[in-house]
């Protein structure tokens, strides 16, 4: 057979019509080629489409294997990881997915309130001068400046005047760096032991080193760090990978052999087993609220007792709260009385340094006053707002899930929810991105406002007590003003310091700010009338 | 004109039907392998099949609803052809965007399946709530959505 014949095809009436039309003008002698290339036409199309239909269906075919193995190999370990793999490079080999969102922390970002794009973050006590007079006489009125992502932690605080310029103890590295394994080796060398000598996390060991290093200076801890493998390169002999210390990194958080999440800074255990032998109501902490249901026989321990849930805020209230980590103390978060603002201050108070003198951050340098200086409470004001109440926790906003193919991913690159509004507030608010901006700003907006008019109040204090002291006013006689304003800056910087300019707890903020101003007008009545300065107008005749 | 060459028909023919035959083979493979049949059926685990549906999956197993309904009872039509015309038009949209992954996230309902679910809600609870629904069988700005305020009903998850 050379052709089919005309007539067996599919495509007959077309080519009678064909052969038809064309056999007017054309001899028959003529037709044969064309009908011919009309049909090698049709059988070229034919395997064209065949063949295109098959890539179509190869690659749909490729893409269901990739997803369905995504579902099933959630990941694979390529490199042993250690609780001394403190370089989240090695990690990222096993957890590429984890990782890679973890190195877009040093993407600058910034929101209305937070963060910073600049190559060095702009100077906020430059900004807002109430702030610097605030903390005038500490190390926080030399710098004080803009947040950046987690990757800069440890690089900003190394560069801070803050560190550079006056001494500070080792305790800085609690939070700003991934300190654990010197905490456990110089646990292990003060015990004559070395760091392979170590029991899995090794916890006796890492309260010793961290106590240790808490007091010693800043730049020699930071050495310590230096002096202690992190890893790299993977499998070599732990001499072979000293001298490179990092930011908050994935053994933190993560126990190396489950993946759980876990805490590993002991001023969080043991600030969180103080806030559970304290009375203080904890309804956004079930755990919390069970252990003192119990008998208490072992002290609360958050890595057995709490929940999923509850780690996900656990881990990050590791750093993100207030805490005393100066010189003088062994690094502590102030929750014995429970974690509301005037429960810390409660525990300020009655606290005592070791050399029996009042517990202060700082001394005021132009009015003499002890005060407190807050770090920065987002965990504590969180307990106070709606969304712990409601328990949603700080990873479901600032590390919400992601889908990527058929694995779902806690994302983390960990910044503002303001930036990722889709994934952070939509999955429980199904309103419009504008509308939920909308009210957040509202409510930024409003605390931002309130918080200048505290600025004044505070500033008008400070000069107030600054001119009585002047005219000559004794210590005994300032005491009680004194008084009102370490309680006024307390309040004032328990909002400022915290990151989100109110939301976190949009009411609880409005009513500290309110407390500040009440407290730094009745220190500036009080010392108006000590220094005989009449210049606020006699109250009118009943 | 000149005559044109010797075209070898048959190896041709051959040829086509060779690639055809590799199209449609594959294309079964694929259907297969892609659990293409359990489209087919209302088994709810099928809707579950890509794990995008998977937190709604198991907290639908742990709700109320799961003695009552499955996913097919209230996501779907009742009715022969409006059923396959839903599971068609939701089978298209989802493939692509699983393929793509070009979809909205968080997932949210369109307003076309919002209606196919009230009237689910509807077709059991009429007698209850009838009362109460007149009017709001049709999805638009004013109307009275059952699962505006029983949102946790079906399943917990809305991500």
């Amino acid at each position: 057979m050379r052709a089919l014949p005309p007539q067996r095809g599919p495509w007959r009436p077309q080519l009678t019509d064909f052969h038809q039309s064309r056999s007017t003008t054309m001899n028959p002698s003529e037709t044969q080629p064309a009908v011919r290339t009309w049909k090698l036409k049709w059988f070229v199309l034919t395997a064209v489409l065949a063949g295109a239909v098959t890539f179509g269906v190869a690659m749909l075919l490729m893409t269901m294997f990739h997803r369905k193995s995504e579902a099933q190999n959630r990941y694979v370990r390529l490199v042993e990881v250690d609780e001394n793999t403190t370089d989240a490079k090695q990690w990222g080999k096993n957890w590429p997915r984890q990782y890679d969102a973890y190195l877009k922390t040093v993407d600058l970002t910034h929101t209305r309130y937070g963060g910073s794009e600049g190559a060095i973050p702009e100077s906020r006590i430059e900004r807002d001068p109430w702030l610097k007079r605030m903390f005038l006489g500490y190390a926080f009125a030399l710098d004080f400046r803009d947040r950046r992502g987690h990757s800069y932690m440890l690089y900003d605080q190394e560069h801070s005047k803050r560190i550079t310029e006056k001494p500070q103890p080792g305790a800085c590295l609690h939070c700003h760096a991934s300190v654990v394994p010197t905490w456990r080796r110089l646990g292990l060398e003060m015990q004559g032991k070395t760091l392979a000598d170590a029991q899995g996390f090794d916890w006796d060991s890492v309260m010793k080193g961290f106590e240790k290093m808490s007091t010693i200076p800043y730049k020699d801890a930071h050495a310590e760090m230096l002096a202690t493998p992190d890893g790299t390169p993977a499998g070599q002999a732990h001499s072979a990978q000293l001298g490179e210390a990092h930011p908050v990194s994935c053994v933190d958080c993560h126990d190396p052999d489950t993946m759980a999440l876990r805490v590993t800074r002991p001023a969080f255990v043991r600030g969180i087993q103080a806030l559970a032998n304290s009375d203080d109501p904890t309804p956004h902490l079930p755990s919390v609220e069970r252990w003192r249901k119990g008998d208490r026989g072992q002290p609360y321990d958050p890595n057995v007792d709490a929940s999923r849930q509850e780690m996900r805020s656990f881990a990050c209230a590791q750093c993100h709260v207030e805490y005393y980590c100066g010189p003088k103390s062994t690094m502590f978060f102030p929750w014995d009385k429970g974690v509301k603002m005037e429960k810390i201050e409660e525990s300020y108070e009655a606290r005592k340094f070791a050399d029996g003198s009042a517990f202060a951050d700082f001394v005021h340098a132009e009015t003499g006053a002890p005060v407190f200086k807050a770090q920065h409470p987002e965990f504590e004001m969180w307990s106070q707002g709606v969304h712990a109440r409601s328990g949603v926790s700080c990873a479901d906003c600032h590390m919400p899930y992601k889908r990527e193919g058929a694995a779902k991913v806690s994302e983390h690159w960990v910044r503002s929810p303001l930036l990722n509004i889709s994934r952070s507030c939509q999955t429980c608010h199904p309103y419009p991105e504008e509308e939920l901006l909308a009210r957040v700003n509202a409510i930024q907006d409003r605390t931002h406002k309130l918080m200048g008019r505290a600025g004044s109040a505070v500033n008008d204090m400070l000069t107030a007590i600054t001119a009585t002291k002047a005219a000559g006013a004794t210590p005994e006689q300032l005491k009680p003003v004194l008084d009102l304003q370490r309680k006024a800056q307390w309040r004032l910087d328990f909002v400022n310091a915290e990151n989100s300019m109110g939301f976190h707890a949009p009411q609880e903020a409005a009513r500290i700010l309110g407390e500040a101003i009440d407290y730094s007008r009745q220190a500036q009545i009080k010392a108006n009338e000590l220094g005989g300065n009449r210049a606020a107008p006699e109250r009118p005749g009943p | 004109m000149k005559p044109l060459p010797f075209i070898p028909w048959k190896p041709l023919v051959v040829i086509a039907a060779i690639t055809a035959g590799v199209a449609a083979g594959l294309g079964f493979y694929a259907f297969d392998y892609g659990e293409g049949l359990s489209y087919f059926s209302k088994d709810p685990r099928a809707c579950a099949n890509c794990h995008v549906m998977n937190d709604e999956y198991d907290s639908w197993q742990k709700g109320g609803h799961h003695q009552a309904a499955a996913c097919a009872d209230c996501h779907l039509p009742h009715d022969f052809v409006p059923k396959y015309l839903a599971k068609a038009d939701n089978g298209f949209w989802h493939s692509k965007g699983f393929t793509f992954m070009d979809f909205h996230e968080p997932i949210m309902i369109k307003p076309r399946n919002a209606g196919i679910l009230q009237d689910s809600c509807i077709r059991c609870h009429e007698d209850f709530v009838h009362e109460l629904v007149s009017g709001s069988r049709s999805v638009g700005e004013d109307s009275l959505q059952c699962v505006h305020c029983h949102r946790n009903v079906g399943h917990g998850a809305r991500n």
